[in-house]
């Protein structure tokens, strides 16, 4: 029987079977944060262990310095210890650093593939559930926690237990409107917060083959609302376009060498999923999250869900998150007053991300009332935009343009949505409290978070055009 | 790693779906200069306390007999979100030794047992009744979690039982350190390295 492409990847990693369904797997790619990169490398050299492979890992921060214009690691004092520390311990055993103010520096799930460092075939942690994201390059990559961090800094390996295999296959083109965010966002309104737990999930089918690469970036990063570690797409010529050249990239003979091997890589006709899903892309409209769980979403031109027609078991969690929202069962989210917009993150700050909000607000500008910040997901892609006057797009129409970082998405840096306001977000948590206390938060592509900071309120990007 | 054995003691019905790590612990509380064992008084302060600062009294874990309790019971995907292992390091402050619930979230089961922390998996039936059986009997009702014979005694006494990976209730009743484990392994670890930059010698930087 063929294999999965997940399978290819697991099994060509299992240094050696350590029994009742736990592996040793080898890690090729070890990426450090400043939330938690210093203080693990910290943790490890002072229980004896310096770090294995200091030229398999690569850091830079991004979580908890601020991105203010012309910021430094002192303009948020709180993060500043975080950032020094990971400046030092790097240095000291030879761990390349993008650092604030260097090419390169940017949220860690930009920079990987950005930089050439996620591969497709190679198994990728790092210490943000995020980490699914680099699945979109075909790589096996996941989220891990502090301990875990040690543990490979100290052994370049991690103790694991294979997940099963599901598939989710998109077929058909996509509607008007519609992005990689949407698609992830509508599967994991049908499939809940919780189907990818204890699962792998490989993306499938037509519309994922024709998506970008930093579109399938976006796809594999929401991986995890969905419950699942790791989530993704097989390589092929698209994802070889985007890497070739690359700073990190193999070049010339070992360049084509690679590429033979990531051929062989994909899912075989005949391998077995545990679980398989299907969308009928003509089923999926641009959509938005009305709650306090990813899970919470519908399509722009809905009501909001009522409790009472719910399904029973969730009837507590909907009734709690329409509350905690604001929100009104029964009304069209549509022209629900939004008060911020935040276009940037892990999950959409790439370049292709700035053109389609850029392509909404061109020529126009923001509603009076709202405030809108784009925050680029890298040094390069800041500059790049900046080449395609995309800064300017988004100054003339009344939004911050500002620097590279993780920022509101999860309010590390103390940027944060103020009680009580609404924000639509092109970020992937919509929890209690995640973009400040007593924020609310709505979840949609860039182009629907420029739509809203446009009108005012929330808007059906189709509409706008 | 901390060992993990058995626990008796109050079981605070929380009873909320996907409770996620961002609720447990605000992840500013991570930058600031907080050390990892003086996060309990952080632990769900979003539910726990007002805006004002002031503890909110509808707040289970501010209701007799539940504070300070050390097993928490609730619904599915706990501890789903961010992989913050600080999350389990609040839980830890707050004094809790054991989570109930039906499924968790995958990296924070994980970072569980790296720090004595049981997750303990039990059908939601089952925890509903634990819930009641505790609400019915305030005060005196007890739970014992009992790792070793993988098995949850309810306050009126019934033995409900649970499954655990033997690798991890062997790792978890004996405090091993993981590294130490795989540090032995590190002959079979080079091995594997030299073949692979022969295999593939375009991913060793």
């Amino acid at each position: 029987m063929g294999k999965t492409l997940f399978d290819k990847i697991w099994d060509s990693h299992v240094i050696t079977d350590l029994g009742s369904g736990f592996v040793l797997l080898h890690i090729d790619r070890l990426l450090l944060h400043d939330m938690s990169g210093g203080k693990a490398l910290k943790e490890a050299i002072e229980k004896g262990y310096p770090p294995a492979q200091p030229r398999l890992t690569y850091g830079t921060p991004d979580h908890t310095m601020s991105t203010k214009p012309g910021r430094t690691e002192k303009t948020h004092p709180p993060g500043e210890p975080l950032i020094l520390s990971m400046r030092e311990t790097t240095k000291a055993y030879g761990i390349k650093l993008f650092d604030l103010g260097q090419d390169g520096q940017g949220i860690v799930h930009v920079m990987g593939p950005e930089q050439g460092l996620t591969l497709p075939g190679t198994t990728l942690v790092c210490g943000d559930s995020h980490t699914s994201t680099h699945g979109g390059m075909g790589a096996l990559a996941f989220g891990i926690g502090s301990s875990e961090l040690v543990h490979v800094i100290a052994t370049q390996t991690m103790v694991q237990r294979k997940p099963k295999r599901l598939r989710a296959s998109f077929e058909g083109a996509l509607m008007p409107g519609v992005t990689a965010k949407d698609m992830i966002l509508h599967l994991i309104g049908e499939l809940g917060t919780a189907a990818g737990t204890g699962f792998s999930v490989e993306y499938a089918g037509s519309a994922v083959r024709a998506l970008s690469v930093e579109a399938r970036l976006t796809l594999c990063n929401l991986t995890i609302e969905m419950g699942a570690r790791t989530g993704m797409v097989a390589p092929d010529d698209t994802t070889y376009e985007y890497l070739a050249g690359r700073d990190y990239a193999p070049k010339g003979a070992m360049w084509d060498r690679a590429v033979a091997h990531w051929r062989t890589l994909p899912t075989d006709p005949d391998a077995e999923f545990d679980r398989e899903h299907s969308v009928d892309m003509k089923n999926v409209a641009p959509q938005i999250t009305w709650g306090t769980s990813p899970e919470h979403v519908i399509a722009v031109d809905r009501a909001i869900p009522d409790p009472r027609t719910g399904p029973e078991e969730k009837r507590g969690a909907w009734e709690a998150a329409l509350k905690y929202q604001g929100l009104e069962p029964g009304k069209p989210i549509e022209g629900t007053k939004v008060d911020w917009v935040f276009i940037g993150s892990c999950t959409n700050s790439r370049i292709t991300d700035l053109r389609a909000a850029a392509s909404i607000v061109r020529g126009r500008h923001k509603a009076d009332h709202v405030t809108a910040w784009v925050v680029p997901g890298s040094v390069r892609i800041k500059a790049e935009a900046e080449a395609e006057g995309l800064d300017r797009v988004f100054l003339d129409a009344g939004f911050e343009w500002r620097e590279p970082g993780c920022s509101m998405c999860l309010a590390s840096n103390g940027e944060r949505v103020p009680p009580g306001m609404r924000s639509v977000s092109t970020s992937n948590r919509n929890f209690v409290g995640r973009q400040g206390p007593g924020a609310r938060t709505h979840l949609a592509s860039p182009a629907m978070a420029a739509a809203a900071a446009i009108k005012g309120a929330i808007a059906d990007v189709r509409k706008i055009g | 790693m901390d060992k993990f054995t058995k626990v008796t003691g109050v079981a605070t019905p929380l009873m909320r779906q996907n409770v996620d790590t961002d609720l447990i612990i605000r992840i500013e509380r991570l930058v600031d200069n907080v050390t990892r064992d003086g996060l309990g008084p952080y632990c769900f302060e979003q539910i726990r306390f007002k805006p004002d600062g002031s503890e909110d009294p509808d707040c289970i874990f501010n209701q007799e007999p539940y504070r300070g309790a050390p097993i928490i019971l609730s619904r599915e995907n706990f501890g789903c979100g961010s992989s913050r292992e600080g999350a389990v390091w609040a839980l830890k402050g707050m004094g809790i030794k054991t989570v109930i619930a039906p499924y968790f979230g995958d990296i924070f089961n994980n970072n569980c047992f790296q720090n004595g922390i049981l997750p303990v998996p039990l059908p939601i039936e089952e925890i509903e009744q634990l819930a009641d059986e505790m609400k019915a009997s305030p005060g005196n009702a007890r739970v014992t979690v009992d790792l070793e014979n993988c098995t949850v005694v309810s306050p009126t006494g019934r033995t409900i039982s649970f499954q655990i990976d033997a690798r991890r209730q062997h790792a978890m009743l004996n405090g091993l350190d993981d590294i130490a484990q795989t540090m032995s392994r590190k002959g079979e670890i080079e091995a594997w390295q030299t073949g692979d930059k022969t295999a593939r010698p375009w991913v060793w930087l």
